[in-house]
Formats: C-alpha cells, structure tokens, sequence
C-alpha cells in the first residue's frame, strides 16, 4: 500500500493550521479586490477620456501578466524602497491588486447594465454626484454582480498557493516542508488538492443559489 | 539600456521559448481533452459521462498550482516520473481542458434543439446531426471565452518555474539574483508576458472573425 493512513492522520493538525492561513488570505485579498475594483471600475468609466484610457491599460496590464510575476515584483521591488512587510502582507496585496482588475470588470458590468433613465432621472432630481452613484447606481447594479464576484472569490482561492513562491505557510508550503522532512508528498499534496476540492465544491454550489437569487427575470 | 539588453536579452529570449513551448503544448491538450470531455458530458452513456464529469470537477477544483506539485512530486510514488516540461505540459493541458469541457457543453447546448430536430427530419445519423450542424453553429460561441482561457493558460506557465522548469519567469529570476537589477529586470518580464497575450488575444479575435464571416456576408 503506498497510501498511509495513519501518516495521513498524523499531519492532518498541521495541514488544518495551513489552511487557516489560506483561508485568511483569500479573505482578506478578496476584500481588497472587491474595494479597489470598485475605484477601477469608476476610473475606467471617467469622463475624462485619458483617466479612462489609461485605468483601461493598467486593468488589461495586470489581468494578462501572470500573478506570480507580481507577487515577486512586489516581493523584492517594496523592500528597495523601504517598504518591509510581512511576505503574508506582500501575498494578500498582490492577490487583492490582481483580482481587483478581474472585479473591476465585473462591476463595469454591472453599472453598464443600468438603463440610462436612472442616470438621467438622478438629474433631473438635481442629485449631486456622489449620491448619484452611491444612492441610485450601485445599490441597483452592485447585487446582481454577486454571483460573478463570488465565481472570482473562488478561482483567487484556487490561487493563494502561488504565496508558498515567497515563503507563505499556507497549505501547499506546508505540504511540500512536511514532504521534505519525511520524503513522502503523496499524502501531505494529497489532502491540499482534496481540501481544496471540497471547499471549492461546496462554494461553487453557493454561487449557483445565488445565481438562482439574481436571475435576471425574462 | 543596450547593455542592460544585451546582457539580460538572450536568457530571456531562452525563458520565453519555453514559456511558448508550454503554451502551445498545453493548449493543444487541453483543446482535446476540451472536446472530449465535453462531448463526453453531454453523453447519454453513463460510462462516457460519469468519468467526463469526475475529471471536470477534479481539475476545476483543485488549484493548478497544487495539481502541478502532485504530479511533479506525488506522482513518482506511483512509479510515474514525469520530466519537468512534459509535467508541465500534461498539468496545463489537464486543468484547462476541465475549464475548455464547461465551455464546450454550454456552446452545444446553446444550439437551439431545432437544429437537432431538423436533422433528424432529414434522416441524418446522430453523429452527422453533432459533427455536420450542431458543432459548426457551436464553434463561433466557443471562441471569446476560448480566448480566455488561453491567456488563463499562458499566465499559468509561469507556475511551471517552481517546478524548475527553466522558462521565463525562471530566467528572470537567475538574472535577478545575478545581478540584483530587480525592477528593469521584472518590468521587461511583465512586458514580455503583456505582449504575448495581446499576440494571443489578436490570434483569437482574427480566428472569430474567421468563423463568423459568413454571417456578415449574409447581413
């Protein structure tokens, strides 16, 4: 038998622990994402034409280059200017700048599906920009994005093994360290792709009720 | 600048050659692994899509870092020891076909059944109906999102270099401990890696405007 049990259950406290941490950085990057991809979405709608040319290209910049390029951009870039954060911190700021260009689309979506007479019924009410936006658009184009956030909450979950790169203790940094002391990955790599599995499963099945919710009604 | 070029250019250039090997290799995978197991979910035989769907739901939920990691290291106690660029290769090819199946069967079922149904009034085998009408119909839909996950895939290669796979992001990294020039070093890096996708991106758009021209000329 190549598979041990009872190795399995022996790291299993560890492996949990990891995964707290993973837990914790998809968390905290994906509220990151949600926040500035909101920014994002309202630069790329600005009315001056070169802020929203410019936010355009920096969204398309950072969508098409791979994350972990940028995570070690920031990894060894922030230090030479005198910024030294911790490498979880580095992971969570990376992860929350590249998803928040995949959210900033999303919501561009969204505010874009907003018939024109909400716009301009908001003028003719003489309401002042900013309650425009915040009291009439996004509280109606906000909501039905959600389902589309949470598929992209997911597929950033499926991405916070990328930290392990700069020295992370999330779950597949952990695996790999129990792996090397002991030389036997299979279960410690085994039990990472299982747990992510079932979270993502169950996730998923979230996302699809909530898909349910927002339908748009034919 | 020359000099900086000169210098970090060619092990770059190396990088990158790999990094398109990767690509177009785990593209070309995932493009019939996509086909054959979205068809295969879509099948009426339980045998065809039970392990269609266990495949799809593996790959797509486990992540492709961790994927990569269980093939390059838990796989050899299985007796199976791939080398780094076919592991690379086969785990880019596995993950982006799970995520190709899903956009295989939703363009197919997309088709309206009047299609089918039309080629069943015609006395038109049910592999002709698939492979004559209802995929021809379909393709053109399966292009933008295709698109995607293409740069999905090219994006992911970079995940190969923790494998030791010597490709871009790996060459950058021997350069910048080389040399310490980390921000020209990794802003050419990124660059590189934009321009490629674009490069994709403006293969994809002239591929869709290739399926869809006759839909112009009727118009």
């Amino acid at each position: 038998m190549i598979w041990s049990w009872e190795y399995a259950f022996s790291i299993l406290p560890e492996m949990l622990r990891a995964f707290v941490v993973t837990l914790q950085a998809t968390v905290a990057g994906f509220a990151l994402a949600v926040v500035l991809g909101l920014a994002w979405a309202t630069l790329r709608m600005a009315p001056v034409r070169a802020v929203a040319r410019t936010a355009y290209w920096i969204v398309e910049f950072v969508r098409s280059t791979p994350l972990l390029i940028q995570l070690y951009f920031l990894y060894y870039v922030l230090p030479e200017y005198g910024v030294s954060l911790s490498p979880f911190t580095i992971g969570i700021l990376a992860l929350g700048l590249h998803y928040a260009c995949y959210t900033a689309e999303v919501y561009r979506a969204g505010i874009e599906a907003i018939p024109a007479g909400q716009w301009e019924a908001a003028r003719a009410l003489n309401l002042s920009a900013s309650s425009t936006w915040l009291r009439i658009i996004l509280p109606q184009a906000v909501p039905p994005t959600l389902p589309m956030l949470g598929n992209y909450l997911i597929a950033m979950f499926k991405e916070t093994p990328l930290l392990a790169a700069i020295t992370v203790m999330e779950m597949l940094q952990t695996a790999k360290l129990i792996g090397a002391e002991s030389f036997r990955y299979l279960e410690p790599l085994t039990i990472t792709g299982a747990v992510f599995l079932v979270v993502s499963l169950i996730a998923s099945y979230a996302v699809r009720r909530l898909e349910i919710r927002y339908a748009i009604p034919r | 600048m020359i000099e900086f070029l000169r210098m970090h250019g060619p092990p770059l250039i190396e990088g990158l050659r790999v990094t398109l090997q990767l690509t177009i290799g785990g593209a070309a995978f995932a493009l019939v692994l996509a086909l054959v197991a979205g068809l295969g979910r879509r099948s009426r035989r339980p045998w065809l899509r039970w392990p269609a769907t266990t495949y799809v739901e593996l790959f797509r939920g486990t992540s492709a870092m961790v994927q990569l990691f269980w093939f390059y290291f838990a796989l050899p106690f299985f007796g199976v020891s791939l080398p780094a660029l076919v592991t690379g290769i086969v785990v880019l090819g596995l993950n982006s076909g799970a995520y190709g199946a899903e956009v295989v069967r939703s363009a197919i079922d997309n088709v309206p059944r009047g299609q089918w149904e039309a080629g069943r009034a015609l006395n038109l085998g049910e592999r002709r109906i698939l492979f004559r009408i209802v995929l021809p119909q379909a393709l053109p839909m399966m292009l933008p999102p295709a698109g995607n996950l293409l740069i999905e895939l090219m994006k992911n290669t970079a995940l190969v270099s923790l494998i030791t796979l010597s490709e871009l992001t790996f060459a950058a990294q021997v350069q910048r401990a080389a040399t310490l020039q980390t921000v020209p070093l990794f802003a050419l890096t990124l660059l590189i890696y934009f321009l490629l996708a674009q490069a994709l991106l403006t293969g994809m758009r002239r591929l869709e405007r290739n399926a869809t021209r006759h839909r112009e000329k009727r118009a």
